[in-house]
């Protein structure tokens, strides 16, 4: 599968991440050669076959519901960059 | 009752389908051991799970899967024993981890169905998609500071129900009467407070327009809206909208918008596309969801009755169809009532007459003033009229923290029911009513006496207010009678006016179209 410059910017937008345009041509050229290369499983039938969405043949184990966490907000809030009455504050976020 | 919606070039056929987001009832969150409280300081119920620290995983409460599927039981829904979690990718500030947990192609829940009781006495049948469980994300706060924005993960990771309806609502009547039936089977089972004011019960609305059987029209989303009243609102000024669109010759467009409720309009978000694409993939830190099919059988056995049951069983007793569906649609009216019927039959067992004689003596007018003040409100009003005063009463609950059937049998409410029946007072005063009651301890007569609050019913009265403002403003009456039925309201505004605001609105309405129409 190729992709082309556009489809990869779009990617890097989604993902929020910054790539200059004279890197997007490079970039195409090494995620078209990963998925080609991913695609070789094409090659197997996996008509009717249930999809994994897991390794372990495990349940997932469950939390009884019991509050046992929170009230923490001091360590929550230790690494944010600017804190206002106890909120996280950020630049605007316009709708 | 399939409402078409008359346009210039015919009749059109309005098609709605609602996601609701109901909020779980449950201690801690749907992956974290952090409290749900409503109201609490802002991050003080956010643990490192629901805040995203880097390695920490999410481990399942095992309680709100067991209400997602209660709740799909009392939808009649199959329950898949197989379902996975996958992440919805989308960068907001109150998503701390960019991605939220959901069910995309596997959801706990498949279809179902809901069971319309409508106003003409009819049943209508609308399917349910699904129902899967999600995280909610934190709260926003825009109004706080010019230029940022404040952000509160309390809410972030708190277990909701996105439960999905097929697109088999004709109406915003039908829209309004399925969360209404869908609000009652919450509260029945207890799995959501579905309080749509309080926020944990949120509803985006699928609109779009048709020639009736048709092929469907292009679809436009209106997020978030948080009351019936609004959601109804909304559908019909969409619905008007899009038809006024493809009869001047242009297209709807698919987009997502916003219900103004101030306004009463719907306004495009104007949202760039890309930002739908949301990439979900099962998320690597959750197994499979794997269900026991003995357990199911064991909820499915332990459910409540539920409103349409006890509909059959009242309906089977005796009760008349026109108060039944206002007795069951909240299950601490339907006790109150089954209480009442008890209490008149002293004997343990009875036989099916005694229980149809204290059935017909609690229904009789005569007997209401002696039965409980809440079946007196109940069965002294219409549906609607009831269902706002007894949603008032649940409110108020909720707000001093005190339990809603014992409110509810505690309060004057035969006293208001009548007060509104006989239309001494508007639904605008019932709230405030309903309150100074649980303050004061004071019947509703005594409250409206001292404050004053009556409204004018008097028809000479507002005939007379009708009369001198028709006399005064002739250029406007001629306009309406050359069609512009838009100043109906300019009209009745004038004689609430005139009347310090006490005429009933009803009443206001109903003689100004008879005098305008000459």
């Amino acid at each position: 599968m190729a992709l082309d410059k556009a489809t990869v910017a779009r990617i890097a937008a989604l993902a929020r991440i910054k790539v200059p345009e004279a890197e997007l041509g490079a970039l195409a050229a090494d995620l078209s050669k990963i998925l080609t290369w991913v695609e070789q499983l094409n090659a197997i039938d996996v008509s009717g076959v249930e999809p994994m969405t897991a390794v372990a043949h495990a349940k997932p184990p469950l939390r009884e519901d019991k509050v046992t966490d929170g009230g923490i907000r001091d360590k929550i809030l230790a690494n944010v960059p600017e804190t206002a009455g106890g909120f996280f504050v950020v630049p605007k976020v316009v709708e | 009752m399939s409402a078409l919606v008359k346009g210039h070039t015919g009749e059109w056929e309005v098609v709605i389908g609602l996601e609701v987001h109901a909020q779980v009832i449950s201690k801690a969150k749907l992956f974290s051991g952090a409290a749900t409280d409503f109201g609490a300081e802002p991050n003080t119920q956010v643990s490192t799970v629901d805040a995203a620290f880097p390695g920490m995983l999410p481990v399942l409460n095992g309680f709100c899967v067991e209400q997602a599927v209660k709740t799909g039981l009392g939808l009649d829904a199959e329950i898949n024993l197989q379902s996975v979690f996958d992440r919805k990718n989308y960068f907001y500030a109150d998503l701390p981890a960019g991605y939220q947990i959901s069910q995309f192609s596997r959801p706990v829940v498949g279809r179902g169905k809901i069971v319309l009781d409508l106003p003409d006495g009819t049943a209508r049948e609308i399917g349910i998609t699904r129902l899967h469980l999600e995280q909610d994300a934190g709260k926003s706060l825009h109004d706080q500071h010019p230029s940022k924005t404040y952000v509160d993960l309390n809410r972030a990771g708190v277990a909701l129900m996105e439960i999905v309806s097929e697109p088999d609502l004709r109406s915003a009547e039908e829209a309004g009467a399925y969360l209404r039936k869908l609000r009652s089977i919450l509260r029945y089972l207890g799995t959501c407070d579905a309080n749509m004011e309080e926020g944990n019960l949120r509803c985006d609305c699928n609109v779009s327009v048709r020639k009736p059987g048709g092929a469907l029209g292009t679809r436009c989303e209106i997020k978030n809206v948080n009351s019936i009243r609004f959601v109804m609102q909304a559908i019909e000024y969409e619905a008007r909208r899009q038809i006024e669109v493809i009869e001047k010759g242009g297209a709807v467009v698919q987009e997502t918008r916003l219900f103004d409720s101030g306004k009463g309009v719907t306004r495009s978000m104007r949202t760039k596309e890309e930002s739908h694409d949301y990439r979900y993939f099962p998320d690597p830190d959750l197994l499979p969801l794997t269900l026991d099919a003995a357990w199911v059988e064991k909820l499915r056995k332990s459910l409540p009755e539920l409103p349409d049951a006890k509909k059959q069983r009242f309906l089977a007793i005796g009760v008349s169809g026109n108060i039944v569906n206002s007795l069951i649609e909240e299950r601490e009216v339907a006790d109150a009532f089954e209480d009442e019927i008890k209490k008149r039959i002293s004997q343990k067992g009875l036989s099916p007459e005694e229980t149809k004689s204290a059935v017909e003596f609690v229904q009789s007018p005569d007997q209401r003033q002696l039965s409980p003040s809440l079946l007196t409100a109940v069965t002294s009003s219409s549906g609607a009229t009831s269902s706002t005063i007894v949603n008032f009463v649940f409110a108020v609950a909720n707000a001093r923290k005190e339990d809603r059937a014992t409110l509810v049998r505690r309060l004057d409410l035969s006293g208001l029911g009548d007060l509104q029946d006989r239309k001494v007072i508007s639904g605008r005063m019932v709230r405030e009513i309903v309150e100074e009651m649980a303050d004061t301890k004071k019947d509703a007569a005594t409250i409206v006496a001292e404050k004053g609050l009556k409204q004018v019913t008097d028809t000479g009265a507002i005939e007379a207010a009708i009369d001198a403002i028709l006399a005064r403003e002739s250029a406007k009456v001629a306009e309406y009678r050359a069609g512009k039925e838009k100043l109906l309201a300019y009209f009745v505004g004038q004689v609430m006016k005139a009347t310090q605001g006490k005429a009933n609105p009803a009443l206001v309405n109903e003689l100004l179209k008879k005098k305008l129409a000459g």
